[in-house]
């Protein structure tokens, strides 16, 4: 069973009834309880939670701290390619953007990978866009003999792939698979990605599940918040997470909640997402699921990350670029989207010590 | 001539004087442990090797470990017997002392230790000449199949880990205390120091603190605690303690009869 047939029993759900039908109390019921099931997580997603933030963000803190303590990972993400030949209207580097394409050469790699461990990173993002041919899992897989030179994990952002290339990249030295399924609403969905290989809904969310089946350490998933309704992108993003967890016990998951930015190209039709309703989302995605990575990228600015951390943060990027060599070649400044929290690694370094928390940078070594 | 420990602690050849072990994971600073030692007495102390890079001033916390201190390299992150045995192997590859807490996780929601797994890798470490210290829920079988496979020592489990929630396994722990040879360390989920000092007074040969104290807003004071409730209880458990009534001694026994005239 896929998480497919998961998502297919809500397809009738009336959701403005769904969500105006759970009571202050039923939230109250949800925030005392140890063992949260999807109605709970529903129940603190939902507009009656708003009152109870405070209580919220309380309980989330314990338990962040007792599960992960007084630590928060650094890692950056490292662009290789931004050939791409889907057309996703909310992307930078969809195909019909014109803007100038490059994918780093191996040797650009080594320079690239270079000077970001160079400022202490270990464990390393790294991202192309979808383009059979170019960014491959041949490529790949040289680029990560160079990078397992400089960094003890590598994670993956690329195209959703089958399990036999998962499989290569995870011998290649990958332990980490990031990936977004952008909309949990078909619909939606189908609406956004006008052309090439992502257009298959089923396909990219069973991704992570093929991942896991070829024995990929951890997955870390989100919707882009602003195609849909952020309560319900926050809800099935949470189902995907407890369901993978039910059926991959030992995988660890994490999620991420992405505002969309900036970026070349248009996409006018965004659904409104506010601080409030990221931190209701984090809030409400720590308490479903305690031991759950929280992954926060740059796409959010210094100060709400820094208010964010104590809440239940696992993981921040730091030196960021969503450019294609953007650490090292300062004339690639096309990224995919642009970045609102521009520290480096020393200033982000000092923000979480200043918070309170230690930054770490190592928490995994190949083996 | 160094001092002669009463009581000792003795696990793989090694003598101890303390019986808190603490862990080294959930720090606000690395910089804490010397003091948190120092202050505390512990003289082990488990160390990540997931979380080590020794290459990296900032992620070295070997570094903040003084010399007398034992380092008790886990496992974590192991997923089965065979990545244990991996990461057990790089440890002692880079210089480790042999000493191997061995945890293996196939359930990250709760981190629940997988007993078949562990029991596996337990034998193949101990063979190779490894001082195996295994963490494992408490279940007498495991206990028994990790002590014929050749553990220095079992971690059972007083809760589940991170948790603080005190003295949950009782039952088991005290039937394995009482049927297994080998030092029983209990470890995790202890939240408060009479946690501590209650296993302590059960029969346990030390305890391993991590989240009670790292997350404290005072770690060292915290530790110090532990320390002193684990001295307490340990006392109390040489002394023998007085057997516990369930009811008052009645007055007019239902036997009494027997004795009288």
């Amino acid at each position: 069973m896929t998480f497919l047939t998961e998502l297919e029993k809500y397809q009738s759900t009336d959701w403005n009834a769904f969500w105006q039908g759970i009571s202050a109390a039923r939230v109250q019921t949800a925030l005392g309880k140890s063992f949260l099931n999807p109605e709970d997580y529903a129940a603190l997603l939902s507009p009656a939670a708003v009152p109870f933030l405070e209580a919220m963000a309380q309980k989330a803190h314990a338990l962040s701290l007792q599960h992960f303590g007084k630590t928060v990972l650094l890692y950056s993400p490292m662009y290789l390619s931004n050939f791409c030949t889907n057309t996703c209207t909310y992307c930078g580097f969809n195909a019909a953007n014109k803007i100038p394409r490059k994918q780093l050469t191996l040797a650009e790699v080594e320079t690239e990978a270079a000077a970001i461990a160079q400022t202490g990173i270990r464990h390393i993002l790294i991202l192309t866009g979808d383009a059979p041919g170019k960014a491959d899992v041949a490529y790949l897989l040289g680029c990560l003999q160079v990078l397992k030179k400089h960094f003890l994990s590598i994670a993956i952002e690329i195209y959703a792939a089958d399990q036999a290339d998962y499989a290569r990249l995870i011998a290649g030295g990958v332990d980490q698979l990031t990936l977004y399924q952008e909309t949990y609403n078909p619909r939606i969905y189908d609406q956004v990605h006008l052309k090439g290989p992502k257009k298959d809904f089923a396909y990219r969310l069973a991704a992570p599940e093929r991942a896991a089946l070829a024995g990929i350490r951890a997955v870390n998933l989100g919707a882009l918040l602003g195609l849909d309704v952020w309560r319900r992108e926050a809800f099935f993003t949470g189902l995907h997470a407890d369901f993978l967890q039910a059926r991959f016990p030992a995988l660890e998951v994490s999620l991420s909640a992405p505002r969309m930015r900036p970026h070349a190209g248009t996409f006018a039709d965004i659904q409104p997402v506010s601080d409030t309703d990221i931190v209701q989302y984090l809030l409400a995605a720590r308490l479903f699921m305690p031991r759950l990575g929280l992954t926060l990228s740059t796409r959010e600015n210094a100060d709400f990350r820094d208010r964010l951390l104590p809440l239940g943060i696992t993981r921040l990027s730091a030196g960021s670029s969503t450019a294609v060599g953007g650490h090292t070649q300062p004339e690639n400044n096309i990224g995919q989207f642009e970045i609102a929290d521009p520290r480096n690694v020393p200033e982000m370094q000092a923000a979480v010590r200043a918070a309170g928390y230690q930054p770490i940078f190592t928490d995994w070594h190949a083996i | 001539m160094p001092e002669k420990i009463i009581d000792p602690l003795v696990i793989g050849g090694r003598v101890f004087a303390s019986r808190l072990m603490i862990g080294s994971g959930k720090y606000a600073q690395d910089a804490q442990i010397p003091e948190i030692l120092r202050r505390s007495g512990a003289e082990v102390i488990t160390v990540a090797l997931r979380r080590v890079h020794a290459q990296s001033p900032q992620d070295n916390v070997l570094a903040h470990i003084p010399p007398n201190v034992q380092v008790l390299t886990n496992t974590s992150g192991a997923r089965d017997a065979d990545e244990a045995v991996r990461i057990a192997r790089l440890a002692r590859a880079a210089g480790g002392n042999g000493w191997i807490k061995i945890e293996v996780i196939t359930d990250n929601k709760y981190l629940l230790p997988d007993g078949e797994e562990t029991v596996k890798a337990t034998r193949i470490l101990a063979a190779e000449g490894f001082v195996v210290l295994p963490y494992f829920s408490p279940d007498l079988a495991v206990a028994r199949k990790l002590a014929d496979a050749g553990a220095a020592a079992v971690m059972p489990l007083g809760a589940p880990i991170g948790t603080n929630r005190g003295l949950k396994t009782r039952e088991l722990l005290e039937i394995i205390m009482h049927e297994i040879s080998l030092p029983v360390i209990v470890d995790a989920g202890l939240g408060k120091p009479s946690d501590a000092c209650e296993a302590m007074e059960m029969g346990a040969a030390a305890c391993l603190l991590n989240t009670a104290i790292a997350t404290s807003p005072d770690p060292a004071s915290m530790a110090e605690a532990f320390a002193e409730a684990i001295r307490a209880g340990r006392r109390a458990f040489l002394a023998g303690l007085g057997a516990q009534n369930l009811q008052a001694q009645p007055s007019s026994p239902l036997t009494g009869f027997l004795h009288n005239g």
